[in-house]
């Protein structure tokens, strides 16, 4: 596993000393949970979750919900009725 | 009055012999003392508790009879409780004030319960020591050079230390039941569905299930009673009715058929330990039970099955802290430099460490080697759980490799601190009711170490609740190992 990359992909900036820590521990990690190898599960089915619900649905319809300023209340930087953010699309690109 | 259980403080508070502002005084009272030994607290909500105790009693005063009324509650920090801070123990929610209440809390709250405060707890709950948040250090209430396990630490120290009469808990490989056999007290982790999610900060999805910390059984019970059922907005909660528990509770064992479980012989524990657990496995026996053996054949595979399922499912729910919507923002020109920094300033070392094998697990190209195969092994683990409850009709075992041990005894090697949950994620994966109870007392052998209890877990089928709690009481009633015995210091306590 090469840390840096895996860490791009999970949106995680890593200093030099952490990826090395990490690196070092991840691969000790990884070396524990090769032992699933060993099972043979060529005709056993994944399991998701252990309890018997599928596809639960509730009517379309409008009801209460969190008001737009107990929402917007935690956040960072907001603009009137918007969560604020720096620069999504552009040079960077 | 706050020495009292559970439920001998709502019968009182009911027929009027105690009001509920008066227990929460005394109970604040206790928690000013105490926490500069223990900690348990990451905040104290006492204007919300005053608010709430008045509220009970008068409902009690109009005719009311509740059935946790004017008991002290603390509620694990990754609950959210309307307008308190709510952090999940970590950095990346520092401050954030939640909207609205968990669907398990609000019930405790409509029950009587009074909330004292936010517990700590291992950052987004992963962990087993507490060592991990980081807002605040929780100490063993048996003795403060050692952890009080994890992550509901913080809710299994203030109920051991008197700092509360019930906890709100989580588990998700072992964090109810862990850090209830560290404090000796009783945690319960109800089937995968049993209670609602809705309001808790999500740790990994198919796991997850939140439950009662309690001193004895029967107040575990009555918890566990009022939050169990079904819940509109949590749609993995379970459509079937919560059948009652407390009314159940058995004062023996007969008829019962009682697995020990062949792979988990307790002599590689060391000597003490293992004299702990045999002499509880008689008790069982002595109790009535049918005494059986039963094989969990893949459960030596639980650890690496869980660290790849757990911080799968934890590497995408935990992408909602992105420094938009709530919790400090790390500066950045561009919205991928905000996110980046943002969640290397918030989240500390544990979390970024599941985080980072979690998403290496779903990546392109090891998928299939990892999550997928982690989940099949996850299907012959529930398999074997079948099996054996074909031969039995509850599982005993203990809940913990050893009792607590001192902090930063774990160095940092995380596969040290995962292996404190082996007997507990087997059951998690399998989605099964499962608890720990006090079982006895012992040192880990180093000189002059103080004697720390230890925890029985008993596990049942799915949706067997019920079966479960009546079990526990009728062990716990006969040994009393912690009903008569409180930590070092807390004997004296009102």
């Amino acid at each position: 596993m090469d840390v840096r990359y895996v860490a791009r992909l999970a949106r995680l900036d890593l200093s030099d000393e952490e990826a090395g820590l990490y690196q070092r521990q991840l691969d000790r990690l990884l070396e524990h949970v090769r032992r699933l190898q060993e099972l043979d599960v060529s005709h056993v089915a994944p399991t998701a979750q252990v309890v018997p619900l599928t596809n639960v649905l509730r009517d379309d319809a409008n009801r209460p919900s969190l008001e737009r300023e107990q929402a917007l209340a935690g956040a960072p930087a907001r603009e009137g009725a918007f969560f604020k953010v720096p620069q999504i699309i552009g040079d960077e690109e | 009055m706050i020495r009292r259980s559970a439920t001998e403080i709502a019968a009182a508070v009911n027929a009027r012999q105690a009001a509920a502002v008066e227990v929460l005084e005394a109970q604040l009272a206790r928690v000013e003392q105490m926490e500069p030994q223990i900690g348990a607290y990451l905040a104290k909500t006492e204007e919300l508790a005053r608010a709430c105790a008045r509220r009970v009693d008068e409902r009690i005063a109009a005719g009311a009879s509740l059935p946790l009324a004017g008991v002290p509650l603390a509620v694990k920090d990754n609950m959210c409780l309307a307008g308190t801070v709510t952090t999940a123990g970590s950095k990346i929610l520092q401050g954030w004030v939640a909207p609205y209440t968990a669907t398990a809390v609000q019930r405790l709250l409509d029950a009587g319960c009074v909330p004292v405060g936010k517990a700590n707890l291992d950052e987004f709950a992963m962990g087993s020591s507490c060592e991990n948040s980081a807002l605040g250090t929780t100490r063993n209430p048996w003795d403060p050079e050692r952890v009080p396990g994890g992550s509901s630490g913080g809710s299994a120290a203030a109920v051991a230390a008197r700092e509360a009469a019930l906890a709100t808990a989580s588990d998700t490989g072992g964090s109810i039941r862990e850090p209830a056999a560290f404090c000796g007290v009783v945690g319960m982790k109800p089937t995968y569905g049993r209670v609602s999610r809705y309001g808790l900060i999500a740790f990994a999805s198919s796991l997850d299930q939140i439950g009662p910390i309690a001193r004895t059984v029967e107040d575990a019970a009555r918890m566990y009673d009022v939050m169990a059922g079904h819940d509109p907005m949590d749609s993995t909660s379970l459509p079937r009715p919560a059948e009652p528990t407390a009314g159940g509770l058995r004062r023996d064992l007969h008829g019962l058929r009682i697995g020990l479980v062949r792979e988990f012989a307790t002599k590689d524990l060391g000597e003490e330990i293992d004299a702990v657990y045999q002499s509880a496995y008689r008790q069982l026996a002595a109790l009535g039970a049918e005494i059986v053996d039963v094989a969990l054949p893949h459960a030596e595979y639980g650890l690496a099955t869980y660290y790849l399922i757990a911080p799968a499912e934890a590497s995408s729910n935990l992408a909602r802290f992105d420094g938009v919507r709530y919790g400090p923002r790390g500066n950045g020109t561009n919205v991928q430099e905000m996110y980046a920094r943002t969640r290397a300033a918030g989240f500390g070392p544990e979390v970024k460490r599941r985080i980072l094998i979690g998403t290496y697990a779903l990546s392109s190209g090891y998928y299939d080697a990892y999550y997928v195969r982690a989940q099949k092994a996850r299907t012959l683990m529930a398999g074997d759980f079948e099996k054996a409850f074909g031969a039995c009709d509850l599982i005993a075992c203990p809940a913990a490799s050893s009792p607590a041990f001192p902090f930063g005894a774990k160095g940092d090697d995380p596969v040290a601190m995962y292996l404190m949950d082996f007997y507990t994620i087997p059951m998690s994966l399998a989605g099964l009711p499962a608890l720990s109870v006090p079982c006895g007392f012992a040192s880990d052998g180093t000189a002059g170490a103080r004697e720390l209890p230890l925890g029985l877990q008993l596990v049942a089928p799915l949706y067997q609740e019920a079966r479960l709690f009546g079990a526990a009481h009728a062990y716990e009633q006969a040994t009393r190992f912690t009903l008569d015995r409180a930590p070092a210091g807390l004997e004296g306590v009102r």
